[in-house]
């Protein structure tokens, strides 16, 4: 095997996993085709891909949530003899040794840390519960892997990064040979990543192997001793990572020449949307706002970064006309703003790309057609005296098809049959349609492929060339760095004022991310024009 | 194994031809109480055949039972399409006969032209008021409409029971609890020289049709759909959606109410707490077998009709209880959920491959 | 004065007790049921048919346990109708609720006239009698109150402190609880969620249906056509108002019972200035402003009504 050539990797070379031809699909799509995978003991392995690529279907075949169409899973006993593993049975997998951490964490939140771990290890019969044992193991283990979280906490009051901790534990908890994280990075911020990684050098030193699947590169470089690349359900690399070459991974894993957007330079006007001191309190830390004050002016992507469930989604609800604050103020093409009213704010030349396209962003059985008109029914272009005109809908869906490059059967066709690329393609001609002043987008590429991500990115900077302000809401740090002009960093509630783009040093960036810095400096910025 | 895989595009036979086969698997389930009763049960089809459909009295019988399960059929229909979970159109239709008695026993009197107008509009605005408190407490405080409205079913029927003790009751009626007939001129004519199907079939009809160009072609009905299929993107969109429940209980609450004086205008003459046999527990199985269709509505109400009017008369021939329409209308629920399931879903049975 | 008088009586908490029986086997299936993750709209119909299948049963010789053991395997049952469309199917919970309930009671009342074609007045059985525990009974107050309990009555209590015990204390509640927050949680952990969510339903229809058996073997000695009159949906609102806890479940049917006992005696006081209809109207308003009044506090099992496929993440 190419991680044989791998000098600097000490394992005892016993084969621990093989995956030999599997193969799945689901309808007309493969998402896996024909995927071979190795594992030794003590080994850590990236599963690197673009999305879509097929990483967490394979996954999702080793742990038993799906049955693979053809193929096999071989597991290595504790006698070390590799043995077939029971298909579709995450519980056969469990017995194997196999733990998975999923990137939606698998977790109930009314009950504990120490409840979730436990959760299915003890016979279900029984009349009462000892947790002396447990307590005992997972204390052992929290010292050993620097995994330390209070057990007794309902997982609902933990951070993201203690969630991840909690999973993790499930999995040693069973005495887990492998374990499997699916894109463990993306919630953390990159200093929770990096203390991760150093917990999983540490566990994989004793003897755990490990398989992470990433779509980032840098990362997988930093932790793992070997990677392997997929791409459309196919594996088209291995190598061991002291002998990766970052370019031609990079080639690999998307397949062509990766389009870079490229922004240029030019003077913002004048401000399109100010935040004045406001504040919402919801009660729960992500719906909350604390005094924040923000601008956005004509030509200019101000990018809102931070680790997610910090008050993006309440910044978010209340630019989409969704919610209003509590205290404070929000001016919008310099007029104070009275009603918070998401048609209005439609109607105004607000363009709006939700963070969850398939929750908020289009009704599935409904037609592409009027899914794209869906913001604009009531104006006089699409009905007369309350009737729809069918026809000017009709006709709108189809210039938008074609500007967009929505693949669809057609405009009469339910919009639930669209990829999420192309959801995310109908609700830009939805929105940008109509040369918007302000555009909102938040977490516009996520999940998406390289092709629908750079389309949205060209997009989005189209409408800067045109002198639209821009709020970019991610938690993609390349994303942002790349098109932002200003960046402001969101942290529980409040936002640091903005920094030009290109002054942020990224290591600063996390540090406000994870709250290590204050994030409510809220000086003028730079720039203001007063 | 089985398994379950997503159809993308159910084709058309399946989508029509599904409530059909429900319908007629819950009559053939039927065969099985019957037996259990000691029935003999090619002639008990019969009999429910021909007491549904053997006569023009008979078909006239049918037609009037299904006058009011069109319209609390049509009332489950809209609101379902919305996510509105009205299970209150029995007590929407009481309110709507209890307000059209009200007016129409003989409080004011005008030509028919005027007063049957006059009792249909006050019937649905009774129904739609009934409907508005449980829908905004849904969208404002998040408190579940199923049970509430559920819940006023029982307080209506017992608050008709109240007036028809009291300020409603008909001192002609020798200590029977029940109104004072409506006047002449606000009763719906028999469309058939004496036979009892009335003009609230032609209204029922009507309202069949209304509501599927509303629903179809209107801003209107493309809100009520939207916020019906998916209420998070419909209110993102910029649909209120709160405006969006209270016109769809209006318009739910109010069909509902229109039965309710359809049967006391047109079928009965005058109010009692018996009025109605279930007929808005039975609109929900009307509109679920027509796919909340409201055209289907038209077609299941007269299926739900001919069962009930058929098993009536053949228990009256050979004494099998009548709660064996109830029975077969409740299976094809059920027969109908399953087969909805189908339409959704390929069932796969696959053996279990071996791991070698 | 005459009201805090009433209040005070033996008599009246033993009242407020029997009233309260049939809620606390309603409101114990059904939040069993909604900690897993299905709402079970059934249980009107699954009141109906406990009831009748228990009197039944003991009318036709069973003994009274063996009517108590007959009503609940009616109500598991229609328990497991419910429980194969909303969890492997996945259809709508309040579509197929209503329809298990509209199929339990004409399925109910078709037996009952299938069995007694022309009776005109209902034929009646020997219901359960009260018990007379030889410690409890002495008990000040409580005791009194205890003393008319039937022993169906007991079994509530006694299914209070059950559930309690299995949803808090054992390793199953643990996973019926984590089921109806994230049935991910359960799967990721190799227990199969359908097999868990099943089992709280059907266990939990028989709990209902023991509800309506009290009525016809305790409460009352016969069937009656709509003797169950709205209290399944009672006890859905019930189980908000009790934030879905044993405990507190208990404490809902004790206070609605008491409610309801406290306002047969008033009518006895002031029925003479009020139609009896305000009085009957009570028990099913007092059930919307406890729905009401936990609205915005109501902690909702999170993955209630949301079907769950396998293979699904």
């Amino acid at each position: 095997m190419s991680s044989a050539a791998n000098p600097s990797l000490k394992t005892s070379r016993q084969l621990l996993l093989q995956l030999a031809a599997i193969t799945k699909k689901f309808g007309p799509l493969i998402a896996n085709d024909a995927i071979d995978l190795d594992l030794h003991k003590g080994e850590i392995v990236a599963l690197l891909g673009e999305n879509g690529a097929g990483k967490t279907t394979l996954m999702n075949i080793l742990f038993g949530h799906y049955v693979a169409d053809a193929g096999t899973v071989m597991v290595a006993g504790a006698d070390g003899i590799l043995a077939p593993l029971e298909p579709g049975a995450p519980q056969a997998a469990l017995d194997a040794g196999i733990g998975m951490v999923h990137q939606h964490f698998a977790l109930a939140e009314n009950l504990s840390g120490l409840d979730n771990i436990v959760l299915g290890t003890e016979p279900i019969f029984r009349l009462r519960r000892d947790r002396t044992k447990a307590r005992t193991k997972l204390a052992k283990l929290m010292a050993g892997s620097g995994l330390n979280v209070d057990l007794n906490q309902p997982v609902h009051k933990l951070t993201v990064g203690e969630k991840q901790r909690i999973e993790i534990l499930k999995a040693l908890y069973r005495d887990a040979r492998l374990l499997v994280l699916d894109e463990p990075t993306a919630v953390l911020t990159p200093q929770e990543a990096d203390s991760l990684f150093a917990t999983l050098r540490q566990l994989a030193a004793t003897g755990l192997s490990v398989i992470i699947i990433a779509h980032k590169l840098a990362e997988v470089l930093a932790v793992s001793h070997r990677i392997a690349v997929l791409r459309g359900g196919k594996k088209v690399g291995e190598m061991a990572t002291d002998q990766a070459d970052r370019r031609s991974i990079a080639e690999l894993m998307v397949g062509r020449d990766v389009p870079v957007s490229r922004r240029s330079e030019r003077a913002p006007g004048k401000p399109v949307i100010a935040l004045r001191d406001v504040t919402i309190d919801r009660g729960d830390a992500r719906r909350s706002l604390h005094g924040v004050n923000l601008m956005a002016r004509e030509g200019e992507i101000l990018g809102i970064a931070g680790v997610s469930g910090n008050g993006q989604a309440a910044l978010a609800q209340l630019i989409a006309g969704l919610d209003r604050p509590d205290i404070g103020s929000v001016e919008i093409f310099g007029e104070k703003v009275t009603k918070f009213d998401a048609h209005q704010f439609a109607q105004n030349g607000i363009a709006r790309i939700p963070e969850d396209r398939h929750h908020d962003g289009m009704v599935g059985s409904m037609t592409v057609a009027e899914n794209i008109a869906i913001e604009d029914v009531r104006s006089r272009d699409y009905q007369k005296f309350g009737f729809l005109d069918f026809e000017a809908i009709r006709k709108r869906a189809e210039h938008a098809i074609v500007d967009y490059d929505v693949r669809c059967p057609g405009p009469d066709a339910p919009a639930r049959l669209l990829s999420g690329g192309n959801i995310q393609k109908l609700i830009l001609a939805r929105v940008l349609e109509k040369s918007p002043k302000l555009i909102l987008a938040n977490q516009p590429s996520r999940g998406l492929d390289v092709g629908a991500q750079s389309e949205v990115h060209r997009r989005l900077l189209e409408a800067r060339e045109g002198g639209a302000a821009v709020i970019l809401i991610s938690e993609d740090l390349d994303e942002l760095l790349t098109l932002s002009d200003q960046i402001a960093v969101i942290h529980a509630g409040h936002v640091s004022a903005a920094i030009a783009a290109h002054d942020i040093d990224r290591s600063e960036l996390g540090l406000m991310m994870a709250g290590q810095k204050k994030t409510d400096e809220n000086t003028p910025r730079s720039g203001d024009p007063a | 194994m089985i398994r379950f895989e997503p159809r993308t595009n159910p084709s058309a036979i399946m989508v029509y031809g599904i409530p059909v086969m429900a319908a007629i698997i819950a009559i053939l389930l039927a065969a099985i109480p019957l037996a259990l009763a000691g029935a003999p049960i090619i002639k008990a089809y019969g009999l429910m055949i021909s007491g549904a459909f053997g006569s023009m009295f008979s078909i006239s019988e049918m037609l009037t039972r299904a006058t009011p399960l069109i319209l609390t059929g049509l009332a489950a229909a809209i609101a379902f399409r919305a996510k509105l979970w009205n299970i209150g159109a029995e007590g929407q239709l009481y309110m709507g006969s209890m307000a059209a008695v009200a007016i129409g026993s003989g409080v004011i009197d005008g030509p028919s032209y005027i007063m049957i107008p006059v009792v249909l509009i006050a019937g649905a605005v009774a129904g739609a008021v009934m409907l508005i408190g449980p829908t905004l407490l849904k969208t404002r405080l998040g408190v579940d409409e199923v049970v509430t409205t559920l819940l006023l079913n029982f307080i209506v029927i017992l608050f008709v029971q109240m007036m028809l003790e009291g300020v409603l009751k008909d001192p002609m009626s020798m200590g029977w609890p029940q109104s004072e007939p409506v006047i002449d001129s606000a009763v719906l004519p028999p469309l058939i020289e004496r036979m009892r199907v009335h003009l609230g079939l032609v209204i029922a009809l009507t309202c069949a049709v209304a509501l599927a160009i509303f629903v179809k072609r209107t801003v209107w009905g493309f809100e009520i759909r939207a916020v019906g299929e998916n209420a998070a993107a419909a209110r993102f969109s910029g649909i209120s959606v709160t405006k969006t429940m209270v016109l769809v209980a209006m318009l739910s609450g109010g069909l509902a109410g229109l039965a309710g004086v359809s049967e006391v205008a047109g079928t009965r003459g005058y109010l009692a707490t018996d009025l109605s046999p279930g007929y808005g527990y039975a609109g929900i199985v009307v509109a679920m077998l027509a796919r909340l269709s409201p055209v289907g509505v038209i077609i299941s109400a007269v299926f739900v009709a001919s069962v009930f009017v058929g098993a009536d008369s053949m228990s009256r021939a050979i004494g099998v209880s009548s709660y064996l329409a109830d029975l077969i209308v409740a299976m094809s629920l059920l027969c109908v959920l399953i087969g909805g399931f189908l339409t959704r879903f390929k069932v796969r049975f696959e053996h279990q491959k071996s791991a070698g | 004065m005459e009201i805090i008088d009433i209040l005070l009586t033996a008599n009246f908490w033993a009242a407020a007790l029997r009233i309260a029986t049939p809620l606390i086997f309603g409101v114990l299936g059904a939040l069993i049921c909604e900690r897993a993750g299905v709402l079970n709209l059934g249980i009107e119909g699954i009141f109906t048919a406990g009831a009748m299948a228990g009197w039944m049963a003991v009318w036709l010789g069973a003994g009274l346990w063996g009517g108590v053991l007959f009503a609940a395997l009616a109500g598991s049952f229609f328990g497991l109708i419910h429980a194969i469309l909303t969890v492997p199917l996945g259809l709508s919970q309040h579509v197929s609720g209503i329809g298990v309930t509209l199929l339990a009671t004409s399925l109910s009342y078709f037996t009952y006239r299938t069995a007694l074609p022309d009776v005109s007045s209902p034929p009646r059985i020997i219901p359960f009698q009260p018990l007379d525990i030889p410690i409890l009974s002495d008990l000040p107050f409580i005791g009194p109150a205890l003393l008319s309990q039937t022993a169906l009555t007991m079994l509530a209590l006694v299914m209070v402190f059950v559930t309690g015990w299995v949803l808090y204390r054992t390793p199953l509640g643990l996973a019926i609880r984590a089921v109806g927050d994230n049935p991910s949680s359960v799967e990721a952990q190799g227990l199969s969620v359908y097999a868990l969510r099943i089992g709280a339903v059907v266990a939990g229809s028989s709990l209902m249906a023991l509800g309506g058996a009290f009525l016809t073997m305790s409460a009352f000695d016969a069937f009656f056509f709509g003797m169950i009159n709205g209290r399944g949906w009672v006890c859905i609102a019930l189980t908000v108002f009790a934030s879905w806890r044993p405990g507190k479940a208990l404490l809902g049917a004790l206070l609605f019972g008491a409610f309801d006992a406290f306002q047969v005696r008033l009518q006895t006081e002031v029925g003479a200035f009020l139609p009896s209809q305000v009085f009957l109207m009570m028990p099913y308003l007092l059930s919307i402003a406890a729905l009401i009044i936990v609205a915005r506090k109501a902690d909702y099992p999170k993955a209630l009504l949301v079907p769950w496929f396998k293979g699904q993440r």
